[in-house]
């Protein structure tokens, strides 16, 4: 009860106090936007990479093909060592013989010529249709198999999705690498904010020493001050990405480049981002102000 | 029953100066107490050292049955709950108005609204400054700017008042009057009083319990004193 009365009156001086040094905390808060921004980006991209790998690796098949002379026995104990892997998700055969059907009810020329081949001389080859479960080391487990005996050709798409698990990854790393700088450049810029404060109200805090003022109730509403300046901070920083996402989201009819890579429905997805941003808003603001209660209010 | 007892107390500061040597004394409570001494004879030093501003260099301090000397910093808060504190300069809140500036010892330490209320009105009427209720400090005299100080020190009830010059920067008649609010406060609540001063009209007229302080040592303890020239 009595900590729920202070609080009241310390979110009270925490906003005056704010608006009081409104020129001051206006770097803060406009530092914590533009940082903000760059999270809900990078938060919004990374959640979308998320959804289309997930897409991908559901279409992503590599292709098997084995020797002309492999026999049906080996067919079937080269695919339990497949399906031994450690990322192999699913195997499936398709024989010569399933092969040479599908292509031909494919197209009437393939039928054409298809049908003057002999039953017991098929040209195509026995393959084997694998799903993985991490895309990302898909390379990897096409060599694998590659080394198997009687293995002859894989094949996997691998440029392009070498080149888009690439492209994310670096993307990803550069905006936590952003992210990262940002925040610092903010926390630094809150220290000082809330450092004034505490110096224009050195009178009062060496008052409330005087009265018997508890340590924790003289640090509180500065604390609280961060914390609003976080939360100040992370207004446009939701406007934009909640309108800027649905805007995106609708101009591209909710998919990339192709129907490959779909994005994530902006419902309730966007209202996620902005409550992460608030929240995200909020610890920078808590942390930058309790760095500067710890080193300016030495109590 | 002693409020304060002092035991053999010596404060050496950081650069090697040392304010007090030995010092033992005794404090009744409800007594009304001047500490004299001429500049630098370590007056604010004992005052400081009685709200654990500063800590004794060695000795013990025992106050109200703390252990003011050992207490932890982050424990001062419930000796300064016990206490009212008075400065020659008023310290007060120029941007807040005299029942706001009063009122704030009781709200920073989490007193209940309707408590606030009647213990500020207290206060205030204490200290003769009903009138003057919502005026802010800067349209004060500084006598009455002393007088909210005094509102403030002692509007949580403390058991003891420490006033370190507060007639310092007053002409004589406003102090007699700030020593007359002292007085008063001292005998219709009960508080102790310990008050450091200069002013030897004051000390005279009084005679109440004056200890007397040369370079640091205790030269008297006199129930009854005065300023004696030849000591002090
Ligand atoms: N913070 C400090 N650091 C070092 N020395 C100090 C400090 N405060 C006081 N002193 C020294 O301690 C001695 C006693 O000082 P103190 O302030 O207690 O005297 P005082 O009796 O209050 O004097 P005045 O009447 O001028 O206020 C002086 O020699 C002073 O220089
Ligand atoms: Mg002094």
């Amino acid at each position: 009860m009595k900590l729920f009365r202070m609080f009241g009156r310390n979110v009270r001086d925490a906003f005056k106090s704010v608006t009081r040094n409104f020129s001051l905390s206006i770097a803060s808060i406009s530092c914590i936007s533009i940082t903000l921004i760059v999270v809900g980006l990078s938060l919004i991209i990374s959640f979308n990479v998320d959804n289309f790998t997930r897409t991908i690796k559901k279409d992503v098949t590599v292709v098997v093909f084995l020797e002309q002379d492999t026999t049906k026995e080996e067919l079937e104990s080269i695919q339990k060592e497949i399906a031994g892997f450690d990322n192999v998700e699913s195997i499936k055969i398709k024989t010569k013989e399933e092969s040479k059907k599908e292509m031909m009810a494919e197209s009437e020329v393939f039928e054409a010529t298809m049908e003057t081949w002999p039953e017991e001389d098929n040209p195509l080859r026995d393959s084997y249709l694998i799903k993985v479960e991490r895309i990302e080391d898909i390379g990897d487990t096409a060599d694998k198999i590659r080394k198997i005996d009687k293995v002859e050709v894989v094949d996997y798409g691998e440029e392009m999705v070498e080149r888009l698990v690439g492209a994310f990854k670096l993307v990803e790393k550069i905006t936590i690498v952003i992210v990262a700088i940002l925040i610092i450049v903010t926390v630094f810029l809150i220290v000082n904010t809330i450092k004034l404060t505490i110096f224009s109200r050195k009178r009062e805090i060496s008052i409330m020493r005087l009265v018997g003022a508890s340590n924790l109730t003289i640090k509180i509403p500065f604390v609280i001050e961060g914390m609003i300046i976080g939360a100040i901070g992370s207004i446009i920083p939701i406007i934009i990405s909640i309108y800027g996402y649905v805007a995106f989201y609708e101009e591209f009819d909710g998919q990339l480049f192709s129907a490959l890579i779909k994005l994530v429905p902006p419902e309730p997805f966007i209202y996620l981002i902005a409550i992460a941003i608030l929240v995200i808003g909020v610890i920078v603001g808590m942390f930058g102000s309790g760095r500067a209660v710890r080193k300016y209010l030495k109590v | 029953m002693d409020l304060i007892n002092i035991k053999h107390v010596n404060k050496v500061y950081k650069n090697g100066v040392t304010a007090i040597y030995d010092l033992s004394l005794k404090i009744k409570k409800g007594d009304f107490v001047f500490v004299i001494g001429g500049s630098g004879s370590g007056k604010s030093t004992l005052i400081k050292m009685l709200y654990r501003e500063e800590r004794p260099t060695s000795g013990e301090i025992i106050l109200g049955g703390l252990n003011v000397a050992r207490l932890r910093n982050s424990k001062v808060y419930k000796l300064r709950r016990k206490l009212g504190i008075v400065f020659q300069d008023y310290r007060l809140l120029p941007k807040l108005t005299v029942y706001e500036n009063v009122a704030f010892a009781l709200e920073v330490i989490g007193a209940k609204k309707e408590e606030i209320k009647t213990k500020t009105l207290k206060a205030i009427d204490l200290v003769g400054l009903k009138a003057k209720t919502r005026t802010y400090p800067t349209e004060l005299s500084g006598g009455e700017q002393q007088r909210v100080a005094i509102a403030r020190a002692i509007v949580n009830n403390p058991k003891l008042l420490i006033c370190d010059e507060p007639t310092g920067n007053l002409d004589p008649d406003m102090s007699r009057e700030i020593v007359k609010v002292l007085d008063n406060i001292n005998k219709e609540v009960g508080t102790t009083i310990i008050m450091a001063t200069h002013d030897r009209e004051i000390v005279n007229e009084m005679k109440k319990h004056v200890i007397a302080l040369k370079d640091g040592r205790l030269v008297k303890d006199y129930e009854k004193g005065t300023y004696d020239n030849e000591i002090v």
